[in-house]
Formats: C-alpha cells, structure tokens, sequence
C-alpha cells in the first residue's frame, strides 16, 4: 500500500459515516417489515399444528366416537375422554358411543400430533389456532365445549 | 391595568431590547411573575419534553429499523413514555444491600442537576428580561463548562455507590471518557469564544447576525472551514458527553449490562434517565446557540428582530409579542434539529472499543481542535486569505503525515472487512417472503455463493496481512 493509496483509503473512511447517516435516514421512509400483530395477522403457514379441534361431519354429527385411542397415544398423558352410549332419542355420533366429556390438558400437551395419527375417524386435527396463552392454569384445562367446531347445520 | 398594559410590560414591548428601562417602579409584581414563569419554564420545559422526547426516538429509530414503533398508547403512542413514567413511579424502590446509601442516593440528582442548572444561561431572545433564566451572565460560557463537568460526578458516584463491579467500570469508563471529551468540547467552544470576544450567551448569539443581504452569519459558516471544524468537534463531542450512542460506553448494555445505572430501581433510575434526555437537550440547545445561530432566523426576512418591527407598525403590542415568540420558536427548531441528529446516530453507528474512544479523543479531536484554534487566531490576526492558507497548509501535512505513518493501518487494512466483502459481495437487500414456506426454513439470499464456492474461499489464504500473521 503506497501513500497515495493510504490517502484514497482515508478519504472512504471519512465519507463511511456519511454513507450510513444516509442509509439510515433512506430506510425511515420504506415499508415497515413489521405488522400491528393483534389488528394485523399474517396467515399461518400451510402445514402448522397448534391447537386441536374436534371434528363434525356434514350433518352436525361429532366424528369422535369416544375410543380414546387418542388418549393412549398421548406420550404426555394429557387427554381424557369419557364415552357414553348413544341412544335413538340422543345421537351425537354415528357410532355406538360419543365422547361425553372431552379435555385436553394444554399445559402438558407437546403438540407431537400422536392424537391426529391414532383417531380413526379424524376426529381431532390439530389447526392452526396458535394464541393459547392464559393467566389461569385451570382455563387451560380446554374441554369438549372449547375445541369442537360449530355445528354446520345450525346457523 | 389594563391586559394589554400588562402584557406590553410582561413581553417587554422594546424596540431596542435595552432592558427594563421603560416599565413603571410600581409595576414591580409583573417583574416578579415574569422571573417566576422565567424559572419554571427553564426548570419544567426541559422535564416535560422528556417524555415526547423519548417516544421521539424510540418511533424514530423504529422508523428507521422499518419497525412500527410505540403507537398502541394515545394518539401515535405519544403517551407510551407516560405510562412508562407511571409504572417506574409505582415500583419498589430499593437499595440493594452493602450499596453506600447516601451517595446511592445522592447520585441521580447529582446527574439531573447541572442539565437543568446549565440550561439556564441560554438566551431564547433578544431581550434580556424574557426568556432564559440568566441569559446575560458575563461569564455564561465558563458557566457551561463548570456545571457541564460536575455531571461527571453522578455517574462515578452511581458506579461507585452500587458495589457492583458492571457499575463500578461504567463509572470509570464514564470519567475517562468525558474528561477527554471535555477538552476537546472546551476548545471548540473556545473558538467561539475567540470569534465572539465575550463570555456571554447572549453576546455569542447577537455577533452571529446577519450579512448585508440578509444572509446568516452563523460561527459555523465564519472563517469557513474552521467554524465548521470546530462544530464538528463540539457535534462529536457532545454526542461523548451525553454518553449517547456511538459513545455510550458508560451504559454498554451488551457488555455491562446498563453500565452504572443496573442496581438502581424505580423513581432513581428515572432520574437517570430523564437526565440523560435533559442534557441531550441542553447541550442540543447550547451547539444551537454557539455555531448555528442561537434565536436568529436562517434568513434575516424570517427573524424576530425584522417581523417584530414590521407588525409593529400597525400594533406595537402584536409586534412586541412577535419580536419575543419567534426567536423562541427558531431555537426550539434548531433544538429538534439537534435532537434529531441524536437520535440519528444512535440509529446509524455502532458503539465504539474502549481503545477506539480513548485513541479518537485523546489523538483525534484534542489535536485537532487546538490546531483549529491556532488557524483562527491567525485569521483573526493576519484575516481570512492568510488563516485559510495556514490551515490548508497546516492540516494537509498534517494529513499527509498521518496517512504515510504506520498509525493509519489501522483505517487502511482490515482483514474481517476484506473477507467479508469477498465472500458476501454487496449487502443484501431486505426480501419480502411471498408465502411463507413452512417450518421457518433457512434460505440463503438468491445471490449467495453456492457451498462450494464458500469452501473453496475459506480454503483460499484470507488476507496478505492476515496470511502474515498465521506465518
């Protein structure tokens, strides 16, 4: 590195801080890259897996026949299904029993997706609701009312 | 007594700005009040811009980062910093054990008390008897260098006080810093001092008029590039002195943690911070009123002094009036200018090694702003042409010298750089995702050196000076 050299190098270095000034300052009037999260949601990605639902088909019948497959698939031991008989007057499900009560603890729930695989009727799915949290741990106890999806025969 | 009596007396309604002269002795109580609001506004105008100063910068700098921002609290979130204020006032305050409690104490107001006290020797007029609190002490600018180093004594007592060894190297960092700082700030202002040949704020600012078209003369422009050397100096300076961003070393969050100020909680750790912002705006206020003018317009059309007389043709209160508001409402932009600059910074510089600082202060600006000063009493007695060539002489040896010498290695090679430049090219634009692929998936940017290429470069030897070294 020659004299000449040394100098041109000086001279950028000085100029450097001023490049940046402007770089900033250029940057103050572009889009923002953030969103105002609650107002603004950007969509969730395809293939995410956050909380479950409980399925209906078509007619408003439940898909969960109260197996509880699910529940001994669970590595974290977090759901409890209690199945009922359906009878003529009360049919919830097409099969011979319906889960009476349905809850899933979130607290120990890993979200491995277990559940999904083990269901034979697809009954629970995993969607992509992910604002879970809560100030409560009893309100994370999430029962049958809380996950199942409104029934599409009644408006 | 009439409103318009009163206010004629409150604004000074002069043309000549001489004094109190004109106002009747029994009229003592509007003296009395005008020194109080004189007082308050001094002391609370600069609390009270704390808080929109602070959503200032954060929305600023959010700007900047193409971020929002605070804008979920009031109307753009200007109220954010309030209810910052409110939750640091409701917290505990506590003194953390074996602290030395008085100087504990004591060392947030140690910090607050010179911003405010050195603010009162700005002028915000023309008139003596509105606006600053003491515009015209004679000995205004030895004032401003006294209180401006008495702030030191707050962040050495916090760092001391807080047994604590982050705080305690703040504390150093931070006497070390402005103490080198501090002189290099003196001979700036000296050089105004120089160009004025008078101690005192209000001089300062009425010799800094304008030229026959109407033009400013502002320091900075006197003698060309010798006001603007010794504004750079006091612009670099003050940014040392304030602790602030490329300079704030003293509150380093990445590397002590927040430097002297991490054992104080509550209302004491507000105090800190609103002195922090407090001297931002004093000293803002001060390089207004050394190198850009003070009070006086840009242009001379604009100024209090020439719209004054002119409304006060037809009104002589309005013109009062005028003549004393708009020189306030021209610092105040210069002041936002300042502020601006501030935060500007913090926004573009990345905070500089301890070594860096300590080289910059103590070879940079001190050499530099005494040579400055030489170049200007030689302008001042041999005039402009003689002083110009003396400085363009004496600076480009200076220069040249520095850039042959083995010190400018240090700007001139730099091996990380080099490196970085070869293997990443230009910087990467920002990249909006059309659609997010799922399971945050790491994609290199479109012009990325493949892997092999990446391999190769690391294979290749990195630097002649580099290479070198490993031998």
């Amino acid at each position: 590195m020659g004299l000449w050299d040394n100098i041109k190098t000086l001279g950028q270095e000085a100029k450097a801080p001023l490049t940046g000034l402007g770089i900033t300052q250029g940057y103050s009037n572009k889009e923002r890259v953030t969103i105002e999260y609650p107002d603004v949601r950007r969509p969730m990605p395809r293939r995410a897996r956050w909380r479950h639902v409980l399925n209906r088909y078509e007619n408003g019948m439940e898909k969960c026949i109260g197996c509880s497959l699910c529940a001994g698939s669970c590595p974290a031991n977090a759901i409890l299904v209690v199945a009922a008989e359906n009878t003529d007057e009360n049919r919830r499900s097409p099969g011979e029993r319906f889960a009476a009560q349905y809850e899933i603890n979130m607290l120990r729930c890993i979200f491995c997706g277990y559940c999904e695989e083990a269901c034979p009727t697809q009954a629970i799915q995993l969607k992509d609701i992910c604002e879970l949290a809560d100030d409560n741990r009893k309100d994370l106890i999430y029962t049958k009312e809380m996950m199942i999806v409104p029934d599409p025969t009644k408006p | 007594m009439t409103p318009n009596l009163f206010f004629h007396y409150f604004f000074n309604v002069d043309p000549a700005h001489t004094g109190t002269g004109n106002m009747p002795a029994e009229y003592w109580w509007i003296d009395l009040i005008r020194i109080v609001v004189r007082v308050l506004v001094g002391l609370f105008a600069i609390l009270l811009v704390v808080p929109p100063l602070v959503w200032w910068e954060r929305r600023l700098l959010g700007f900047m980062q193409q971020r929002q921002g605070p804008n979920r609290v009031g109307p753009f979130g200007l109220l954010q910093t309030i209810a910052d204020g409110v939750k640091l006032l409701l917290k505990e305050d506590m003194n953390p054990t074996n602290v030395d409690v008085v100087l504990f104490v004591l060392a947030p107001i140690v910090f607050l008390i010179p911003a405010l006290v050195t603010s009162a020797v700005v002028p915000w007029g023309p008139s003596l008897t509105w606006g600053a609190s003491a515009p015209n002490v004679s000995v205004g600018v030895l004032y401003l260098l006294a209180w401006g180093s008495l702030a030191v004594y707050g962040v050495v007592l916090a760092g001391w006080a807080s047994n604590n060894k982050y705080s305690l190297l703040g504390g150093l960092r931070s006497s070390a810093q402005m103490i080198s700082y501090e002189l290099g700030m003196g001979l700036a202002i000296v050089t105004v001092v120089l160009l004025t040949g008078s101690l005192s704020m209000h001089d300062v600012v009425m010799q800094q008029g304008f030229s026959s078209l109407g033009l400013p003369e502002w320091n900075l422009l006197k003698f060309f590039p010798m006001g603007f050397v010794a504004m750079l100096i006091y612009a670099i300076s003050m940014l040392a002195e304030t602790n602030r961003a490329p300079f704030d070393l003293p509150e380093a969050e990445t590397e002590l943690v927040a430097g002297y100020h991490t054992e104080y909680t509550s209302m004491k750790f507000a105090i800190f911070f609103m002195a922090e912002y407090a001297n931002m705006i004093v000293v803002s206020a001060i390089c207004a009123t050394l190198f850009f003018g003070g009070f006086h317009a840009p242009l001379l059309w604009l100024d209090g002094s020439f719209l004054g007389p002119l409304v006060g043709k037809s009104s002589p209160l309005l013109g009062g009036i005028v003549a004393a508001l708009v020189p306030v409402i021209w610092l105040v932009a210069k002041i936002l200018c300042g502020l601006y600059f501030f935060i500007w910074v913090r926004a573009t510089m990345p905070r500089l090694r301890y070594d860096m600082l300590m080289r910059a202060g103590w070879l940079g600006v001190l050499p530099i702003a005494l040579g400055n000063i030489l170049m200007v009493a030689i302008a001042m007695a041999l005039g402009y042409p003689a002083g110009l060539i003396a400085w363009l002489v004496v600076f480009g040896i200076a220069f040249v010298v520095f850039a042959g010498s083995k010190a400018a290695n240090s700007f001139t090679t730099n091996s990380r750089r080099d490196t970085t430049v070869r293997l990443y090219g230009e910087a990467q634009p920002y990249r909006t995702v059309p659609e997010h692929s799922g399971h945050g998936a790491q994609t290199l940017p479109p012009n990325a050196l493949s892997e092999a290429a990446l391999a190769a470069a690391a294979q290749a030897p990195l630097d002649d000076a580099f290479a070198a070294k490993k031998g």
